[in-house]
């Protein structure tokens, strides 16, 4: 069993949490977020041009960038943490421009060699799987798809073959940070998931509350917290950790805690 | 290089890559809403009642076909090669961008779509896509940088005039490519009721592929005049580029004539060792805005501004069926910088009596540096894309000259 599919085998709901690399003390951000419970830590590559993400986090992206992040900049803070946490999964998420631009085995080899787990890329849909899978796949790495409200019966197949890890599903059409979808149709989605696949179905845009958390970790394996951390690193500068740490801890109490309703 | 294909017409394959390049990157979200697309247009594309509404709105109301038209003048002037004019210009709203806006609109009311949005940088796309909206009854909304906005004041008023909703975008540099963004992020949003016209032979597929085919007039008119005119093909096309939709509407229909050779402009901007947004002279493979292409990025895949005096051209992607027609050496692609853009822009006005956009006026450029290389019996039809009565104030500026 490795890392990623430990987590989500605890017994409860996982608590799934996303920072901008490169978005002020990175290295203590995620120190504050392990401290905080999450269980799978999602590590932003920032992007220029960050199209399916809301306000905070397009805002997260350029602060990054404007502070002169690199990519192997973004390598170090992973290696970094794997060295701290040896155990807590790391999943990089971002564009396809930056993961492929130095080719997608140069990229696959060194996420491999700084201990990355899995990669979320938004813009490479399975119709495109060359441009970066095969590379993840050779050395391991799990390659997170994403589902979405739009993702039909027809489609949800092609979504899922040669994803692994877990499936991370889009709750509404929509970019980050923004509204949340209704519970109801987040359990109907979810289950449709389940039935499709044994991966593990984790929940995300728009999570901003422990309250809201708890309502999906009651039918889902896992819920995606970004933007409300990710707007703490831009509202509290050097004091953010403790911020971050403070509203990870009661995100992941909510959805540890959170009861399984029978599917 | 790969080997020479029989034909250079059809691309895209069924995955929508031209060579490496094209194809559909984007978020799953958008996924099914390109499939649906894609379904629709081939439907279209083969129904004669979409074709014939199509032809019909470009004769009657965009006023097609556009002259091909003899430059004595500037032939004697630069003395060389004759220099023929395909007169987009003179199209209703000044450009060639209305022809793609007819098609995609025609397309979005056969799938059902009941509100229009687009990107913008100049303006001249977005007054495009505000006309055929008024034109056909649809809310139109307008993502346009703001920076744009600011320096494009009288195009932001003829959207507004015509009933569009323009919203400045300020994430990013406030430019074109940021106004791309928004439009996507806005379209993720509201994929149920909402189509996005591109204003460019780029995006994910089909848009390269459907805009290339609405732009394909403007070669197969002008193949026809110059037959009909001349008894023979020219020599050479010539064509600016900023995404490319004007010049691949010229090149495509000439693709597999042999003996005719094609040049693609891109701006140089202030030099292509300094600002420019020449992405094929001076970018590399990457994946922008849906499509792999060549880019303007730094070596961690980060996209840089592109600069050029011509805001049509100052995007730093370009189409992906022009990556492809440059690796093969379809086409030969060249740069011009603002400076010889300028030049070229006063040449025409005084020696033809027309007053030429900036994009065009690159073209021009290289048409003045190629002329003077060839014979006199030589023939070079460059596409005249749009009127410079929208450019006037930044020439002024450039001439320093107050208005």
């Amino acid at each position: 069993m490795n890392r990623l599919s430990a987590a989500f085998a605890k017994g409860r709901p996982a608590f799934v949490a996303f920072i901008t690399a490169g978005d002020g003390d990175t290295a203590a951000n995620l120190d504050a977020l392990v401290d905080g419970g999450a269980d799978v830590i999602e590590l932003g590559m920032p992007f220029t041009d960050p199209m399916a993400d809301g306000p905070a986090i397009q805002a997260a992206n350029l602060r990054s960038l404007g502070a002169g992040t690199t990519t192997r900049d973004v390598l170090m803070i992973a290696n970094e943490f794997r060295e701290r946490h040896p155990d807590v999964p790391l999943v990089l998420m971002g564009y396809a421009n930056p993961m492929i631009r130095r080719g997608p085995e140069w990229f696959a080899a060194e996420a491999k060699g700084c201990g990355i787990d899995g990669v979320i890329c938004v813009d490479i849909p399975p119709e495109e799987d060359d441009a970066l899978g095969p590379a993840l796949r050779a050395e391991g790495i799990d390659l997170i798809r994403l589902a979405t409200p739009t993702t039909d019966a027809a489609r949800l197949p092609a979504v899922l073959e040669g994803s692994s890890g877990f499936v991370y599903y889009v709750s509404v059409a929509g970019i980050t940070g923004l509204q949340q979808a209704a519970t109801d149709s987040i359990a109907s989605a979810v289950a449709r998931l389940k039935a499709a696949t044994d991966l593990p179905i984790a929940v995300g845009f728009g999570v901003r509350t422990p309250d809201q958390a708890a309502a999906i970790a009651r039918v889902a394996d896992g819920v995606v917290v970004g933007s409300a951390l990710v707007e703490l690193c831009d509202r509290h500068g050097a004091h953010a950790p403790e911020h971050i740490r403070a509203l990870a801890a009661s995100i992941s109490e909510a959805v540890h805690a959170a009861k399984r309703e029978p599917a | 290089m790969e080997s020479t294909p029989n034909s250079f017409r059809n691309q895209p394959d069924e995955r929508g890559h031209f060579g490496d390049y094209g194809g559909r990157y984007v978020a799953e979200t958008l996924m099914p809403l390109i499939l649906e697309l894609e379904t629709a247009y081939r439907a279209a594309k083969a129904d004669p009642a979409f074709q014939a509404q199509f032809d019909d709105l470009l004769e009657h109301y965009v006023g097609r076909p556009s002259p091909l038209y003899f430059a004595e003048r500037l032939t004697e002037a630069l003395g060389g090669a004759q220099v023929w004019f395909k007169r987009d210009e003179l199209n209703h709203t000044g450009a060639h961008k209305i022809n793609n806006c007819i098609g995609q609109i025609l397309l979005a009311i056969r799938m059902g779509k009941t509100k229009i949005i687009a990107e913008t940088g100049a303006g001249q796309h977005g007054v495009a896509t505000a006309t055929v909206c008024a034109r056909f009854g649809l809310p139109c909304t307008i993502f346009m940088g703001a920076t744009d906005v600011s320096r494009q004041q009288p195009n932001v008023f003829r959207m507004k005039l015509l009933g569009a909703e323009v919203i400045p975008v300020t994430s990013g540099a406030a430019t074109l490519k940021d106004a791309m963004n928004e439009a996507l992020r806005h379209w993720v949003a509201n994929v149920e009721d909402t189509f996005y016209i591109i204003g460019t032979a780029a995006g994910p597929h089909p848009y390269p592929e459907l805009v290339r085919d609405f732009q394909s007039v403007i070669g197969r008119e002008a193949r026809e005049q110059m037959l009909s005119r001349t008894g023979r093909l020219p020599d050479l096309l010539v064509a600016a580029m900023g995404g490319g939709s004007n010049a691949i509407g010229l090149f495509h229909p000439f693709l597999d004539d042999a003996d005719v050779k094609m040049l693609g402009v891109e701006a140089a901007g202030r030099g292509l060792d300094r600002e420019h947004a020449a992405s094929l002279a001076g970018g590399a493979p990457g994946v922008l805005h849906g499509n792999k292409t060549y880019l303007l990025q730094d070596e961690d895949g980060q996209i840089t501004e592109a600069h050029s005096i011509s805001a049509g051209l100052d995007y730093p992607g370009i189409g992906p069926e022009h990556a492809w027609l440059k690796d093969i050496g379809r086409v030969e692609y060249t740069a011009v910088t603002d400076d010889e853009a300028l030049d070229a822009f006063q040449l025409l006005c005084r020696t033809e009596g027309i007053i030429p956009a900036l994009e065009p006026s690159h073209a021009i450029a290289a048409v003045a540096k190629r002329a003077k290389e060839m014979d006199r019996d030589a023939v070079i039809l460059a596409n005249l894309c749009g009127r410079g009565d929208k450019d006037i104030f930044t020439v002024a500026d450039a001439l320093g000259v107050e208005m």
